[in-house]
């Protein structure tokens, strides 16, 4: 084998089981770089640029289902806009994405905190710490819905029981408590990726710096704001931005769970302009109320990754 | 194995084709023969999961191999939750592809009027042969011009209520008005069963509860001519000030959150004492008695009745859910698809199916009103004929694609859902006129 790849790289280079004499097209960097590309960009342009263009032509149209519609310019914008749903959707979308990326930061960031330690069984715990992460949305949001559920909720069979509360607690019913709800399961299944992820960038960080600090008379909190904290800043704001982009788009667990109910009380961009397109079949105004989360999340990503260049940089 | 020549082929084929051409399934079973489709004829049927299973049991093990028989064709039901139609049927018509004949709820079958084939030639033998159809479920299903759907069944909506409950608060019978339901809730909620209903978003139980409570008190989406919104009323607006305090006092509040298969099971558990619902909740008791049970241990089934919904001050309406089977403009077995649509609705085809149902599923067509199947329980009697007290969506206008995409958006539902969450009464009427404003302007 070791002689037959030597022979290759000697006389040609071998791609899809045929061996390009030297000086064939693959020979030269650029080609041989625009092959190894292309599956990929065939991928990215199939699955996410054709959609993308396509969801951009659309909400210019006045398309319906089966109807193919004509270009009628901002219109759709224009409507979206004037929409008190929509208005309560960004609303909604926008306090969610903050509320959850912050308690998944700062308990993501306690959980790496203690399963970097060492302890009995540490495998263990930090593979079912991936559990709610693993499981599909669908399903464990069915399960979350059961424990909200208004009249056989075992949250609220819990605390009767324990003599906390004495009339039922109207989960999903409430438009503060539902939106709490929706919080809470993103929390419960976004917190996995958070912990794992920063547990992975914990363990690139020499236990001898945190050793000589600790030398030096640093305590726990000082360590970690100027050892643990600067160092796991990279890894700590690529995290935040691919959940901010997931939470952003969320849309299975509200769905399963509230609908967007009650009264619009939780719907966010996903939920909203699936309603709008698909349950009544508007699907140019479905695209620019999808296409309305674009300008805001390039935002953000924007600004994320200059920081991320900025801190890398340092 | 026989072989099929050429010549024979094209005479089974012009058997068949003539005796759809001339007498529909009439002819085809005058022919003694099933119609001839291309070898591997296949229909694929979308619909829900049955509020009775019974039901779907039936089509999987009985009909629909007496209809491959029939006609020689393979069918293939396929039935998920009744949620999910709306983005199968979007997605199959976006890329015609798919099932060839997609249930619709309601006048859903309106948004998707250009995709769909013309099933007037099914349905108009139906009705005129079977008492004709009911006004609401032919509103649905109709454009004014051309069938867009074969009318399949309503799933009409009582309310379902424990009479030992009512007993003891001193009502006897069901209440007749609002103000009587308001006040018997009142008691029932203080011996802690309230009523029970939804005002989440829902497909069924949602808008058939709000349209219909919004239609008895004299409200109504737009002015006949379809396109004048006239929701800010006065009617409505007493509407939902009556809701707010009714709901306060008498119902359930959890019933914000709730699905359609929610209150069967609040209900089956003992939780609340009424509801509007179709009758599967009965069904259900009636089928498991042993599992169903009042608090001294009877068949909570025998403590179950139906009644009408209470009247308003424009009457007494009624919702009532209607079901369609849309075959789909792709689909590339329209002859097949249409002899089995007439196969479905003969009497002989239909009504096992139908009884099956036990009054769950109503006939789209006035003669069903006769079955005697509606002798068999006298609980289920009030079920027989209340789809004449049926109206349709887009009132006082006609069911247009306008009127489906305000249901679809939940914003009548949501007027009232607002206001038991303590918007004023007249900001919720005023939000929903705006809302209304925006889907009729265009």
């Amino acid at each position: 084998m070791a002689s037959a790849r030597g022979t290759t790289i000697q006389d040609g280079v071998t791609f899809f089981g045929r061996v390009h004499k030297k000086g064939g097209i693959l020979e030269d960097e650029r080609w041989f770089a625009a092959a190894l590309l292309s599956p990929t960009a065939v991928l990215l342009g199939l699955f996410i640029a054709y959609p993308f263009f396509e969801g951009i032509w659309l909400s210019l149209t006045n398309t319906r289902v089966g109807v193919p519609g004509e270009f009628v310019g901002l219109r759709n914008f224009e409507k979206v806009w004037n929409d008190s749903i929509f208005r309560e959707a960004v609303w909604n979308t926008c306090w969610y994405t903050f509320v959850t990326t912050v308690i998944k930061l700062i308990l993501g960031l306690w959980l790496a905190q203690l399963l970097n330690r060492n302890f009995k069984g540490k495998a263990l715990v930090r593979a079912f710490v991936l559990l709610p992460f693993i499981i599909p949305t669908v399903l464990s949001t069915f399960a979350w819905k059961w424990m909200f559920d208004p009249t056989f909720s075992v949250l609220n069979w819990m605390l009767f029981h324990a003599g906390i509360i004495t009339t039922r607690i109207n989960w999903l019913g409430d438009p503060d408590l539902a939106f709490s709800a929706i919080i809470v399961v993103n929390v419960w299944r976004g917190l996995p990726f958070y912990a794992i992820s920063l547990l992975a960038g914990l363990q690139t960080i020499s236990p001898e710096l945190q050793e000589a600090a600790a030398i030096d008379g640093a305590n726990g909190w000082q360590r970690f704001r100027h050892i643990t904290w600067p160092l796991l800043l990279p890894v700590t704001l690529v995290v935040t931005l691919f959940s901010v982009i997931q939470t952003f788009a969320d849309f299975q667990l509200v769905y399963v769970l509230t609908g967007g109910g009650p009264a619009n009380a939780t719907h966010l961009f996903a939920t909203y302009a699936y309603q709008i397109g698909i349950g009544t079949g508007l699907l140019s105004e479905g695209a620019a109320i999808s296409l309305a989360i674009f300008p805001v999340l390039m935002a953000v990503v924007v600004l994320q990754l200059m920081y991320i260049r900025r801190v890398e940089t340092r | 194995m026989a072989r099929t020549t050429r010549r024979r082929l094209l005479q089974v084929s012009g058997t068949g084709a003539i005796a759809a051409g001339t007498g529909g399934l009439a002819g085809i079973l005058a022919s003694g023969r099933a119609p001839a489709f291309a070898q591997g004829t296949s229909l694929h049927w979308l619909r829900w999961n049955d509020f009775v299973p019974a039901g779907d049991e039936h089509l999987r093990k009985v009909a629909l191999p007496a209809a491959e028989k029939a006609l020689g064709i393979k069918i293939i039901l396929e039935s998920i939750g009744g949620n999910d139609l709306a983005p199968r049927t979007t997605a199959a018509i976006q890329s015609k592809a798919g099932a060839d004949i997609i249930m619709g709820f309601n006048s859903t079958c309106q948004l998707y009027s250009e995709s769909l084939a013309d099933v007037s030639d099914v349905c108009e033998p139906i009705g005129s042969s079977q008492g004709g159809f009911y006004d609401a479920i032919k509103a649905n299903n109709f454009d004014g011009t051309k069938w867009l759907a074969v009318p399949h069944m309503f799933g009409p909506g009582m309310n379902v209520y424990r009479k030992s409950w009512f007993d003891e608060v001193g009502v006897t019978s069901f209440p007749d008005t609002w103000d009587e339901y308001r006040a018997a809730g009142k008691k029932l909620k203080a011996k802690g069963h309230p009523i029970g209903q939804t005002l989440g978003h829902t497909f069924g139980d949602a808008p058939g509860f709000a349209y219909a409570y919004m239609w008895s008190w004299g409200g109504k989406e737009v002015e006949p001519d379809g396109k004048t919104v006239a929701i800010n009323s006065k009617e409505t607006l007493e509407s939902v000030k009556f809701m707010t305090a009714f709901w306060k006092e008498a119902l359930d509040e959890g019933g914000l959150a709730w699905d359609d298969s929610s209150n069967n099971r609040a209900f089956l558990s003992g939780t609340i004492a009424s509801t509007l619902n179709g009758a599967s909740i009965y069904i259900e008791g009636r089928r498991k008695p042993a599992q169903y049970q009042t608090e001294d241990g009877k068949a909570m089934a025998d403590d179950m009745r139906h009644a009408p919904n209470p009247k308003g001050p424009a009457g007494r309406v009624h919702f009532h859910g209607t079901q369609s089977n849309m075959l789909m403009g792709y689909s590339k077995n329209q002859k097949a698809a249409k002899d089995f649509l007439r196969w479905v609705h003969t009497p002989e085809n239909y009504g096992p199916w139908f009884r099956v149902e036990k009054g769950f599923a109503s006939g789209p067509t006035k003669s069903w009103e006769n079955d005697p199947m509606w002798k068999d329980d006298p609980v289920m009697l009030p079920f027989k004929d209340t789809a004449a007290t049926a109206r349709a969506t887009g009132y006082a206008g006609r069911p247009t694609q306008k009127a489906a995409e305000v249901l679809n958006k939940y914003i009548v539902v949501d007027m009232y859902a607002k206001a038991v969450q303590g918007m004023p009464a007249e900001d919720c009427v005023k939000w929903a006129e705006a809302e209304l404003k925006k889907v009729y302007s265009v």
